[in-house]
């Protein structure tokens, strides 16, 4: 039998020109993970616990603005945390107003500066990245941070910022390459707008903003720029978060536009120029409505642009190893195992087709996957009734099903929708819009009325929902919903 | 009938309102009797009962106007320029939460009115099973007479009476809601004994609150506690949690007084009280002055001039509370008893709400449904809060065994505490899980900001008999506080540490 050498000189050469699998037995590593983020990490330290030798390969392409950064992935650098923390600094700025009413007296003049805020940022992401480095170095997991891609079977390229080439060889491989922002394709896009992958750590305050986009992106980014005091309009193509209960999704934009978000609706842009150099500068977007021939012109320091993410899969040699893509998408199907059509290569995380690009779903994927692959368990992810929250202005949390899949599902004289406003306690004194809080649950009449679906907007709905979602997961009635004593005073009560 | 109303409430709280409220749905001639007697220091207020007026709302309150004490420290770090000093005025929190109280006593009202309730402002007691006598504050007498009575008047602060000038120079939570100047002036500093949600917001709005205690927090918070101690219903008195919450009051500025009591309080004649005290561990007597003292040493029964000896409604001889069973009743056929006041429940407006829309729903519309006290979930909302369900851990070990108990925990850090560069060092969670099969979770305690929006959620789960297992398969939302609830794997068992590191 004809073995494969594995030569430092060569090997790319060696591989083509047999076009032969190194033998089991004598690979690198037991598994390679392509992807250093929410799901590559967890799988990558779970398979180190059962002894594994591991890999993980993480590169940051740097955006066409020239932003880039360290080990983590998304949520960490570009997602989640600095979202949720540049929600609270505008969440702050709300209670600063509140406070007054409560008897806490300082200078009328309050002004927020971006640069402390986004340097405190910047410092506490910079700790996780050096935390994840420990963490895999302390797990024995090897690190590199070099840009992996496929170039034949078990074997994958790493190249390095320098452009140093290394292959390497495993059993195993999983893809969690995640996402990046997308862009319009129209001119000026790529030279001008910047993403959500630049705003966290942008060096100068972003000034008067034009968010192009409906996605829970573009809302959230838009709801904390206007609450730290600045000009911010929205342009929507057409529906807000779209896959979204529609009806959550109107009062969420019905309450920005009420604190100061301007919306324009029905318009995409087709054009952006510099009008004025700066940090920020100057920028004229040109838009044309997508109902007619209406073209309309706007200036702004700066166009963020929030219109949707694609996966990082064209580009890592599937094609070499003949994995399958949804060409149109770019993301790749799995089974429920999260394995592709070659069984030795898996993947996770928000690359995958028909699953949720939610953080915690890729660490709960990626690590019952390596406790299948090495410790013998058979438990598969659930990707059922997995909550979520959108950190808007007024925040959105949610379980299960929306109001309009459940009435397409079961048909609207099979479910139930139980439904109030409320007024949190604490925006009464004050005087914080009292009608626009909201809870509904979507019961299952045929199914002993089982909450089937549950929506809350209000202030701390994550914290409010996450016990919803586990009451879901155990099979919820509306009979022991109603049984359920309320804690007072608190909005979840509700 | 004979008698003039199907339903007579006597106490117009959330008890005695739910209930009239709901038997007034069904159509029935309904009467509520509300009354205020004004504390030793004056103070009275309107319908609603304890919650509105001088319970959970006014707490609540006082205790946002703290955090948002915090929340503008927080404000600079995140990058909001404000000029120092800032400072806290209390007259106008105070007007804030009194005008806003007075609202909801004005909504009672018009509700009443809108369901045709009938209103008395007087007092009552029994002259007979069915007939109850009162005087209005113009001196005339009304006689009401029902088919069924409900006694829900709650409860009021006690005074330690054996504690020389405590009646005439201290105040209580009945009187703290509603002062008008600042408990605490030039050099500001009040005795509290015990109740820590009244220290934390007093300490978080700037004043300085030292809080005496008779024992260690453990027994100390017994005192305090509106959650009644029977074994199924959470402790907040457990040893662990409630030293937590006392080490970051610590940490926060209030000032222990611990395994002191007081012996006697003097009006000074600058108006300040001097207050002294024994300290058990130092047998030594101490004196300190103070502008008030507020004591928070418990709440007895209202039902002194009821009259309950003459229609022989039964009462727990050392507490004064209303006996009553699965279904509220007393010993006295149509007599029942919802809310604080009936002996063996949790002193909670939730539950009293729900007990006394139950029992309106049995007597008029064809409901047998009992309430169900188990597993009630529950919120101290001190500086860092303290939400819990089920059972503490020592309950648990008592009634399952060490053994057959798994205790899982973790010390996290809220995601907003960290350019805040706040201290999370108490921040806490445990779940106490049947160790057996299926890992019935017993008990679920989070200390942490927002601890009731965490625990309501898992209330629910825990009503529908959740599992560990279960927790575990469901995902988290990210970023939150909650979420670790649903990654707790470390128990307290293997000895490992159990600090929550990153994402």
């Amino acid at each position: 039998s004809v073995q494969a050498h594995k030569e430092a000189d060569n090997p790319q050469k060696t591989m083509e020109a047999n076009g032969l699998t190194p033998v089991p037995g004598s690979y690198d590593y037991d598994l390679i993970v392509i992807g250093g983020g929410s799901g590559g990490l967890a799988a990558a330290k779970e398979a180190a616990k059962y002894e594994k030798k591991v890999m993980v390969l993480d590169f940051v392409m740097p955006t066409p603005q020239g932003s880039s950064w360290g080990l983590g992935g998304t949520c960490v650098n570009v997602g989640c945390i600095p979202k949720k923390l540049m929600h609270q600094a505008a969440l702050l700025g709300q209670a600063l107003q509140d406070s007054r009413k409560f008897g806490w007296q300082f200078t009328e003049e309050v002004k927020h500066n971006w640069m402390t805020m986004t340097e405190s940022v910047q410092n506490y992401i910079g700790s996780l990245n050096w935390g994840y480095r420990v963490a895999l170095r302390d797990k024995k997991v090897t690190y590199e941070n070099a840009y992996g891609e496929f170039v034949g079977p078990h074997t994958v390229k790493a190249t390095n910022k320098k452009g140093i080439e290394k292959l390497y060889t495993a059993e195993r491989f999983i893809i969690a390459t995640g996402e990046r922002p997308r862009y319009l394709g129209i001119p000026g896009d790529k030279e001008y707008c910047i993403s959500s992958d630049d705003l966290f750590s942008l060096p100068y305050c972003p000034g008067r903003t034009l968010v192009v986009g409906a996605s829970y992106v573009a809302l959230e980014c838009a709801g904390f720029l206007a609450g730290l005091g600045l000009d911010v309009t929205v342009m929507v193509r057409s529906i807000l978060l779209r896959g979204f209960d529609q009806d959550m999704a109107n009062r969420i934009g019905e309450y920005m536009k009420e604190h100061g978000v301007n919306f324009i609706r029905e318009f995409v842009p087709i054009k952006v120029e510099r009008v004025e150099e700066g940090t920020p500068g100057v920028l004229k977007v040109t838009a044309k409505s997508t109902t007619g021939d209406q073209i309309i012109e706007g200036e702004y320091n700066t166009v963020l642009l929030a219109i949707g993410r694609d996966p990082c899969t064209r580009r890592i040699g599937l094609d070499k190893v003949r994995v399958n893509i949804n060409e149109k998408t770019g993301k790749i199907p799995v089974n429920d195992e999260e394995q592709t059509n070659i069984p030795y290569i898996y993947a996770i995380g928000d690359i995958l087709q028909d699953k949720l690009e939610l953080t915690p779903v890729a660490i709960q994927a990626g690590r019952l996957l390596v406790r299948r692959l090495y410790a013998g368990a058979t438990t598969k992810c659930d990707y059922v009734n997995v909550p979520t929250t959108v950190f808007t202005p007024l925040e959105y949390g949610a379980c299960g099903y929306s109001e309009e899949t459940a009435v397409e599902k079961f048909g609207e004289e099979n479910i139930e929708v139980y439904h109030s406003h409320f007024w949190p306690l604490e925006w009464t004194v004050p005087s914080r819009d009292n009608n626009k809080c909201y809870a509904k649950i979507i019961c299952n009449i045929q199914d002993n009325e089982r909450v089937i679906g549950f929506h809350v907007l209000g202030p701390n709905a994550g914290e409010i929902t996450q016990g919803f979602a586990a009451a879901i997961k155990c099979g919820l009635t509306k009979e022991q919903l109603d049984n359920t004593v309320g804690i007072h005073p608190v909005c979840a009560e509700v | 009938g004979k008698n003039e109303y199907d339903l007579l409430v006597i106490g117009g709280g959330s008890g005695g309102l739910a209930c009239a409220k709901e038997a007034a749905q069904f159509g029935r001639k309904v009467a509520v009797l509300d009354y205020v007697e004004p504390s030793p220091q004056g103070t009275a207020w309107g319908l609603g009962g304890t919650c509105v007026n001088v319970g959970c709302i006014p707490k609540k309150l006082m205790h946002q106007a703290a955090l948002l004490g915090s929340a503008i420290k927080d404000a600079q770090h995140y990058g909001w320029n404000i000029s120092q000093p800032v400072h806290h005025t209390w007259s106008v929190m105070a007007q804030g939460v009194q005008n806003y109280v007075k609202s909801l006593n004005w909504g009672h009202r018009v509700q009443l009115q809108e369901k045709k309730v009938k209103y008395f402002n007087i007092k009552g007691s029994f002259s007979d099973p069915h007939t109850v006598r009162g005087l209005t504050k113009a001196g005339k007498e009304i006689v009401v007479t029902a088919d069924n009575i409900v006694i829900a008047t709650g409860g009021r602060p006690k005074y330690p009476t054996h504690v020389a000038g405590a009646l005439e120079y201290g105040i209580t939570s009945d009187d703290l809601f509603w002062l008008k100047k600042s408990p605490g002036k030039t050099l500001p500093s009040f005795i509290l004994y015990v109740s820590l949600e009244c220290a934390g917001f007093l300490t978080g709005i700037g004043l300085d609150t030292t809080v005496m205690m008779r024992s260690v927090p453990l027994r100390g918070f017994d005192q305090a506690s509106h959650v009644y101690k029977k074994k199924q219903i959470c402790f907040t008195t457990q040893q662990q949690m409630a030293s937590l919450v006392t080490e970051h009051m610590e940490s926060y500025g209030t000032k222990f007084l611990k395994r002191c009591f007081p012996t006697k309080v003097e009006k000074l004649e600058s108006d300040r009280l001097q207050v002294t005290w024994k300290n058990a561990d130092l047998d030594t007597e101490e004196t300190d002055s103070f502008n008030t003292v507020m004591w928070a040493v418990g709440r007895v029964p209202d039902t002194k001039t009821l009259n309950l000896e003459t229609v022989g409604v039964k009462t727990n001889s050392e507490t004064g509370k209303i006996i009553v069973d699965a279904s509220e009743a007393t010993s006295v056929p149509h007599i029942y008893a919802v809310g604080d006041i009936t002996e063996g429940r949790p002193e909670l407006t939730p539950t009293a709400i729900a007990a006394g829309k139950l029992l309106a729903q049995r007597l008029f519309g064809q409901s047998s449904e009992l309430m169900d006290y188990d597993n009630v979930p529950t919120t101290v909302f001190t500086p860092l809060e303290y939400g819990c369900v089920g059972l503490s851990e020592e309950a648990a070990v008592q009634r399952h065994g060490s053994d057959n108990i798994e205790v899982y925990h973790a010390y996290y850090k809220p995601l907003e505490f960290t350019v805040a560069e706040r201290d999370a060092t108490q921040c806490y969670m445990k779940m106490v899980c049947l160790r057996e099969r299926e890992q019935r979770i017993l008990g679920l305690h989070f200390i942490g900001p927002n601890a009731g929006e965490v625990i309501q959620g898992f209330a629910l789960g825990i009503k529908c008999g959740a599992t560990y297992p279960q927790m575990m398969k469901t995902v988290g939302i990210h970023p939150t506080c909650a979420e670790e609830v649903t990654k707790l794997h470390i128990t307290k068992r293997s000895g490992l540490d159990a600090t929550v590191t990153g994402c």
